[in-house]
């Protein structure tokens, strides 16, 4: 078998604001299209069938695990991984904090935990609940509980969890109070 | 004791006590939060993990796996797969290349080899464990491999096989050894003591399977030069220098022909610890098909070919007067191991060390099954073994009435108990005095304190784990320019291993922080020892400091005692580096910057390399890291459910080099010990011995919402015996977890759970 026999086709993706051609099987997930064809590798596989976040990524500003979904699905969507959250080589203040709470330490998950924060947050601001939420219409608070609950798709097994919600506090609680 | 060991000790007691090291109470680098120096590489996405090393024309690769115990293939029917679209190749025990022998791991520390397991994996047609590797597909991409490996069909013809723990258990036989020390210890009659004794508890606990999950799955790409004479491995390893001598042997290669190359290991945990027949398999691969090959497993792969911890069944005996002074302390019990690789788990560890008692009796005996290897988990032996051992304290307390802490100091030994050596440096007594205070330690009567339909209790436990340092080389250049380099092939999993050292050797030079670079992860560097036994930051300290040490006498031979020299009257041992250079400890203004030193001599840097002395302490002294953890746990009445709700551990682990990752270090061990206490399980099929959830979704690891804000406290106090006056950080935090959740739970309920995981239907 040879090249040619590969049933490709041509997908576009716009990620971190940059257009990608790929030419790739149908069966390609956007986790593989990133890493394998795409060559953006900070977003990482874990187990490939949605129980750990590793993969997790932005898609129009809403979270999403990479390893559930087909690359061919997200053309014209605007696709955000950890390489495109700093600007100019400025860190995203979550990012910042990360480094400053140590929310991290093999850094395997880390890409994952902060994409998924950074789409957590925007689902708190549009006033999603969650699990623990008290109420299903009032305020919710932006305790650690609601942070736990939010970010407990992301598992990071190094344990850093006490430095994730620390950091996650710390980038996003003036915008809450705001 | 083997023979050598017994010349060390002898070689050991006539040592004198090399000076302590003039860094232990020096407050500079040493001691401050620094961030990591790879956070930001970390936080970008920019930390290149093995898979993602971009490499032209690579291949990918994916494994067969067994789906019998034991027994032989008497067919595989490959054609289907290797006419499956972009398939290069399909490799049976039937046409793999050459491979001899791996050498196996050495638990001393040597390097010599690495596997995992000594079994002929794929060179015939023998099985001997359910998920073995039996044939690996390669093929144009990652779907195109996973599809053609689907269409390989195997036939089997199954033989007798051991697998269940519980069938064999009593029939267990003791192992040879339990890293290195023997697997019986008895001093005076523990039983007779016991049957004599005016209080006892006799009880048995069990410890079920468990894997290490760390989320960056295990993953090779190698690479063969065209000469097929050079072999570059790219893999996320524990120990590069094992695995590079490993695949030497394997392939008959020039050892500087062969490079391991290992930047950033997306967590281990003792799994990534040596060579699994997975990496020996992409290699073959690589070279069947004459292209590089990336083998990335899947998380249902790690759990099939990579091994995890042991099950295990262990008795706890105490006997003691109303005093509570132990007059008996018996642990004995069984663990499981395969005929493959024989690693006897050596849970009777904290047993010998911890509590001083008149009469012991520590027996380890192991049945051997036919499984996957079982291997090192963090706290190999002392977070099983412990879970046991401070239980049963627990217990004991309770039945003597005397609060659990008090327990522990009427029976804190004066020399260690089982070895009668001198501890190096013990403080455990304060390390729960000062976590009593913090947490508010009081001992309530079981089954006092309720919130609504939650039942609250607290527990404590000790947390123990053996000071290990091996020998390791590090080289160093000091640059004209006032920077330096160290270079040694350590490991970083998230220890932050770059991190401290660059404290260290900024330190020791006397150099701005930012002055000093760390590069490591690559066999072509010095040979450092392995990242395990959390041993690696003191192994590279020791090492780091003989070879700055080396760079520094060799800069003073440079710099000359001509009269108009400004070390014309200073020797060695009368200098300091500060400043960013050598200088009289006397007098401020007698020295020379490194950069006049070089510029006088017309050099752009000065190099050494140095290998670390043996680890003689180890011989002379009892040494350990120790600490107390601090439990509070909610049980819902109802559903059994429990949450732990507030935590702290308090430690004594000589020396704290930096505060920020330490703390990070106890707590990822503290939160492995909640999963090991109460959600996690490999499940194991008892008829067919296959794991039967190999996945994320159905091993529970914690969450973040399992996980409450956990304190972190340390004694702070340099073992003077120790490189730096630190001891290892890295294992003991899982330590007495899982008992001091238990004590905690039989607090809150009245009801003693002696069975991992603690699960609701064992409270219902």
């Amino acid at each position: 078998m040879n090249e040619n026999e590969r049933q490709t086709i041509s997908v576009n993706l716009k990620i971190n604001s940059v257009n990608h051609a790929l030419q790739i099987e149908p069966r390609v997930s956007l986790l593989d299209a990133l890493r394998e064809f795409a060559g953006l590798t900070g977003t990482k596989k874990g187990c490939n069938q949605g129980a750990c976040g590793a993969c997790t990524v932005l898609v129009d500003g809403t979270r999403i695990n990479s390893c559930f979904a087909l690359a061919v699905q997200y053309e014209g969507r605007d696709i955000t991984t950890i390489e495109g959250l700093a600007e100019d080589g400025e860190l995203h203040a979550l990012q910042s904090a990360f480094i400053e709470h140590d929310g991290f330490q093999c850094g395997y998950c880390t890409p994952g935990q902060i994409c998924s924060a950074v789409g957590m947050f925007k689902e708190f601001q549009r006033g999603l609940p969650s699990a623990v939420s008290e109420t299903m219409t009032g305020e919710i608070e932006f305790s650690d509980e609601e942070i736990k609950e939010r970010m407990s798709g992301n598992l990071c097994r190094c344990g850093a969890y006490v430095g994730i919600t620390e950091a996650i506090h710390e980038a996003f609680d003036a915008e809450v109070k705001r | 004791m083997s023979i050598t060991q017994k010349i060390m000790e002898t070689v050991a007691q006539f040592m004198p006590d090399k000076e302590p090291d003039p860094l232990l109470h020096k407050h500079g680098f040493i001691g401050k939060p620094f961030s990591r120096v790879d956070g930001r590489l970390k936080v970008m996405g920019e930390a290149t993990f093995t898979a993602e090393f971009k490499i032209e024309n690579i291949a990918y690769a994916a494994l067969v796996y067994s789906t019998i115990a034991k027994g032989k293939i008497t067919k595989i029917e490959r054609s289907e797969a290797e006419k499956s679209a972009g398939v290069l190749a399909v490799i049976t025990h039937e046409n793999v290349p050459k491979m001899n022998d791996p050498a196996t791991y050495d638990p001393a520390g040597d390097s010599s080899g690495s596997a995992n397991s000594d079994l002929p994996i794929l060179r015939d047609e023998k099985i001997y464990w359910n998920g073995q590797p039996v044939a690996v597909v390669v093929a144009e991409t990652q779907d195109q491999t996973e599809q053609a490996a689907k269409l390989i069909n195997v036939e089997y013809e199954t033989e007798d096989y051991d697998v269940s723990f519980d069938a064999l258990k009593d029939t267990a036989v003791p192992p040879k050894e339990v890293m290195s020390e023997p697997p019986e210890v008895k001093i005076g009659d523990a039983e007779d003591a016991l049957e004599k004794a005016e209080f006892k508890i006799d009880n048995i606990y069990r410890t079920p399977r468990y894997n290490h999950n760390a989320i960056e799955p295990h993953a090779t790409i190698a690479v063969w030069g065209d000469d097929d004479e050079t072999l570059t491995i790219f893999e996320p390893s524990q120990t590069i220098y094992a695995v590079k001598n490993t695949f030497v042997k394997m392939f008959d290669l020039a050892p500087e022909r062969v490079r391991v190359i290992s930047p950033f290991v997306g967590g281990g945990f003792g799994g990534k610890g040596g060579m699994w027949w997975y990496t020996a398999l992409c290699v073959a691969a690589a070279k069947a098909v004459n292209r590089p090959v990336k083998l990335a497993l899947s998380r249902e792969g790690v759990f099939r070919v990579v091994g995890g911890r042991t099950p295990s069944e262990q008795r706890v005996a105490l006997g003691a007067n109303k005093d509570g002074k132990l007059s008996a302390l018996i642990q004995s019990g069984v663990t499981a191991t395969t005929t493959h690789n024989n690693f006897a788990e050596h849970f009777s560890f904290p047993a010998r060390h911890l509590y001083a008692s008149e009469n012991f009796f520590i027996g380890q005996k192991v049945v051997f099954l036919d499984t996957v290897a079982n291997t090192f988990m963090r706290g190999p032996g002392e977070s099983i073994g412990g879970f046991a051992l401070e239980s049963a304290m627990d217990e004991f307390a309770f039945e003597l009435k005397i609060d659990p802490i008090e327990l522990r100091r009427i029976n804190e030994p004066a020399k260690d108990p089982t070895k009668d050596t001198e501890f190096s440096m013990r403080n455990l007594i304060e390390a729960y005095k000062r976590g009593a205070e913090k947490f508010d330690w009081v001992n309530n009567p079981p089954r006092s304190q309720k919130d609504g339909k939650w039942l609250i209790g607290q527990g404590v436990a000790t947390a123990y784990y053996p000071f290990y340092r091996f020998t390791a080389t590090a080289r160093v250049r000091i640059n004209a320019d006032g920077t330096a380099i160290v270079q040694t092939a350590a490991h970083e999993m998230g220890m932050g291993t770059a991190t401290v050292q660059i404290q260290h050797a900024a330190e020791r030079l006397g150099l701005p922080i930012d002055r000093v670079a760390f590069e490591y992860g690559d066999s072509d560097l010095p040979e450092s020892s392995m990242a395990g036994g959390s041993s690696q930051t003191v192994s590279i300290g020791a090492s780091v400091r003989a070879a700055i040490e080396k760079a520094h006498r060799e800069l003073l031979a440079l710099a000359g005692d001509d009269y108009d020299s400004p070390f014309s009257y200073l020797k060695y041992d009368q200098i300091e580096a500060r400043n960013g250079g050598l200088f009289s400890k006397k007098d401020a203004s007698e020295g020379e910057t490194y950069a006049s030193i070089l510029k006088r001599v017309g050099q752009d840097y000065v190099e050494a390399e140095e290998t670390s002395a043996k680890p003689y302490e180890i011989m002379k002294y009892s040494m350990g890291s120790y600490g107390a953890q601090f439990c509070e746990v909610r049980v819902n009445e109802e559903s059994g459910e429990v949450r732990v709700s507030r935590f702290l551990g308090s430690f004594d682990c000589g020396r704290i080099l930096n505060p920020k990752t330490a703390t990070s270090q106890f707590r990822g061990g503290i939160i492995m010990g909640i999963g090991m206490a109460l959600t996690e399980e490999t499940l194991f099929d008892e008829r067919r011995g296959r794991i039967m959830n190999p996945s994320l979704a159905e091993y529970h690891v914690p969450v973040n919402l399992d996980i409450p804000k956990i304190e972190i406290i340390y004694n702070d106090i340099p073992d003077e015996h120790a490189p730096l006056g630190a001891h290892g950080i890295g294992e003991i935090g899982i330590t007495g977890v899982a008992a001091a959740i238990a004590n905690a739970v039989f607090n809150a309920t009245g009801k003693r759970v002696r069975d991992l995981p603690i699960t609701p239907d064992k409270l219902l």
